[in-house]
């Protein structure tokens, strides 16, 4: 049974798309993986389901190695 | 080097075997007399089995390594005995607290309550350790320290284990019953088995050292991320008796040990962390990496492997040398009830049962911790040090800072001893659990619940206000490897008070209910109804006699 949602549930993709960017606004590389880092792990407890989150990483994973070259 | 402690010289002497040319023979031979030899050896020795303990050395550890004994560990070393020590010298403390970079971002107690004999943890030199349980071991007479004594072979029959020791005074041969190998991660006895593990090896290096110094800190385990002193590693500070202080520093993959560990190197960085004028000695000076890993089996026909012959683990958590306690704990009441005839060979087969999950969850545990520390990828970084950030302000992640998830005792979940719950009942003290203490009322004033168990079975009955006594013709049915404990909430008429509620509270106590603790003070059984039936039952099982629905 899958427990990760993923229909898509948002109503406005675009400003959602933004918001993301915008939030990497002016910061040096280094601050920017902290910024994606820290995102993930606040998002991760308001989730607070770990079957979900294990879900996610291996589709996510998957995901990853499909476009390696020699996949 | 200022080393306060000065070693004790404990005598070679020449054994009977050497002196009458013969082949010695004994019920069980223990190798290697580090804390986990010496618990095991005093434990059987205090059940009536005689004993030979054989160790390669003279005299006590040389260095102060294991120096973090857990609250469950004190308790044992109290049962046998070797207690007193440990609370007049050891250093308690119960806080730890981390830092990221220059910013304290966590702090936690280990023991939140009161009503405990022993705090969560005492530091004290291995040498002391080891000191107090030779004490303890030479008041046991039918226990047999030799000194000076390698044991060179290993030759293992279906009804004894012939051992080969060597001493100043020439080579003898010993058939032992059973052999417990106590001999340390480069064990003899496992090589000569061809024995290997399996598990993990960590690339990054530590530098452990002992410095002495007159210093402010508190008795707490302080830990660094990061710190300023140390960049981009990790450093940990704990406190020993005799003003000497624990410092690990984490160095990267490629620190050359040789010249890391040099002391002309190792001084700066300790003047890095505590201040360039700051007064210390240098008293001992170690670069390890670690392994967490462990044997596929702990026993092989009639030798059993205990502590760190048997698994090893990062120092993260004290988990090695107290994990190693909990092994001797478990096995010598075992081995004892089968050489005294009180319990068939199958009983022996639950050490492994039991031990190896305890090693596992203390493998997992210590793996974690210095994954924790030691990011293997930027990426894997990237989220450690998030956490690290994301501490200071969320209580989410202060909960995953990991440096070292800190050594309780095993819950033996799902051995084949325990016999399952009869009525409903809250709380941890569920069968496999080692018994928590708590203060209780005896005639001659206050003492500990840990302390009211005998070395055998014990029957824990709670009576409630009516204080009525225990159920009709209980007493006089009871085996006589079991002893009764009767406790009410006011002491008398043979019963234990609990005069603060702290029993029955961490016990879910109801009047009636009744507890099964086995000898090494772990709960076999518990039910809201005793009856004969049931009391014998649990007893069987938790003997070995469970049979094949174990």
């Amino acid at each position: 049974m899958s427990a990760l949602v993923t229909d898509d549930q948002i109503a406005a993709p675009d400003d959602l798309y933004q918001a993301l960017v915008d939030a990497h606004e002016g910061l040096a590389d280094a601050e920017s993986r902290q910024m994606n880092a820290r995102l993930i792990l606040l998002l991760a407890n308001h989730v607070g389901d770990l079957a979900v989150l294990q879900e996610a990483a291996a589709m996510v994973r998957a995901s990853v190695l499909r476009d390696r070259p020699d996949a | 080097m200022a080393q306060v402690y000065e070693h004790p010289i404990f005598p070679f002497t020449a054994p009977p075997e050497l002196l009458e040319g013969r082949v010695g023979a004994a019920p069980v031979c223990v190798v290697g007399a580090g804390p986990v030899g010496l618990a095991i050896a005093i434990d059987l020795a205090a059940r009536g089995v005689q004993v030979v303990l054989v160790d390669d050395d003279e005299t006590v550890s040389h260095g102060s390594r294991l120096i973090c004994i857990s609250k469950r560990t004190l308790e044992i070393f109290d049962r046998l005995g070797a207690g007193a020590g440990f609370a007049e010298k050891g250093v308690v403390w119960n806080k730890g607290r981390l830092f990221f970079g220059e910013d304290e971002v966590y702090s936690f107690d280990l023991l939140k309550e009161d009503g405990h004999q022993w705090p969560a943890f005492v530091n004290i030199q291995q040498y002391y350790a080891e000191d107090f349980l030779v004490r303890a071991a030479e008041r046991l007479p039918n226990l047999n320290i030799r000194w000076k004594s390698a044991v060179v072979g290993v030759e293992p029959s279906s009804d004894h284990v012939r051992l080969t020791v060597e001493t100043p005074e020439g080579r003898y041969d010993l058939d032992a019953d059973y052999v417990v190998a106590c001999d340390g991660a480069s064990s003899f006895v496992r090589r000569t088995l061809g024995l290997e593990f399996e598990g993990r090896a960590f690339q990054d290096r530590f530098l452990i050292t002992d410095v002495t110094m007159q210093a402010e800190f508190p008795s707490e385990r302080w830990f660094w991320f990061e710190p300023p002193f140390h960049e981009g590693q990790s450093a940990l500070l704990h406190k020993q008796p005799d003003s000497v202080w624990r410092i690990d520093l984490q160095l990267d993959q490629s620190a050359d040990p040789e010249v890391e560990g040099r002391e002309e190197n190792v001084r700066p960085r300790i003047e890095r962390m505590l201040g360039a004028d700051a007064a210390f000695e240098i008293d001992w000076i170690s670069l390890y990496t670690f392994r967490c890993r462990r044997l596929q089996r702990f026993t092989e026909g009639r030798i059993f492997f205990a502590g760190d012959s048997a698994h090893q683990v990062s120092p993260f958590g004290a988990r090695g040398g107290n994990g190693g306690v909990q092994d001797a704990d478990n096995l010598a009441w075992k081995l004892a009830a089968v050489l005294n005839g009180d319990a068939p060979d199958a009983l022996l087969a639950s050490y492994d049962a039991e031990r190896i999950p305890a090693s596992d969850e203390n493998i997992l545990n210590s793996s974690r911790s210095t994954d924790f520390m030691t990011p293997k990828s930027q990426a894997v970084r990237d989220i450690r040090d998030a956490v690290l950030a994301l501490a200071r302000d969320h209580g989410f992640a202060r909960r995953m800072v990991n440096s070292g998830r800190l050594s309780v005792p095993a819950v033996l979940d799902g051995s084949p001893l325990n016999t399952p719950d009869v009525g409903a009942f809250n709380g941890p003290m569920r069968p496999g659990a080692a018994a928590l203490d708590a203060p209780v009322v005896t005639a001659d004033g206050t003492g500990w619940l840990l302390h009211q168990f005998s070395g055998d079975f014990t029957v824990l009955i709670y009576l409630g206000e009516a204080n009525d006594g225990p159920p009709d013709g209980w007493l006089s049915t009871l085996p006589a490897m079991v002893n009764t404990l009767v406790i009410a909430p006011i002491s008398g008429a043979g019963a234990l008070g609990d005069a603060e509620g702290q029993l029955r509270e961490r016990y879910d106590l109801k009047p009636g209910t009744v507890y099964l603790i086995r000898p090494d003070q772990h709960v076999a059984a518990r039910t809201r109804v005793f009856s004969n039936v049931w009391l014998e039952g649990a007893l069987a099982r938790a003997l070995g006699n469970g049979g094949e629905t174990a």
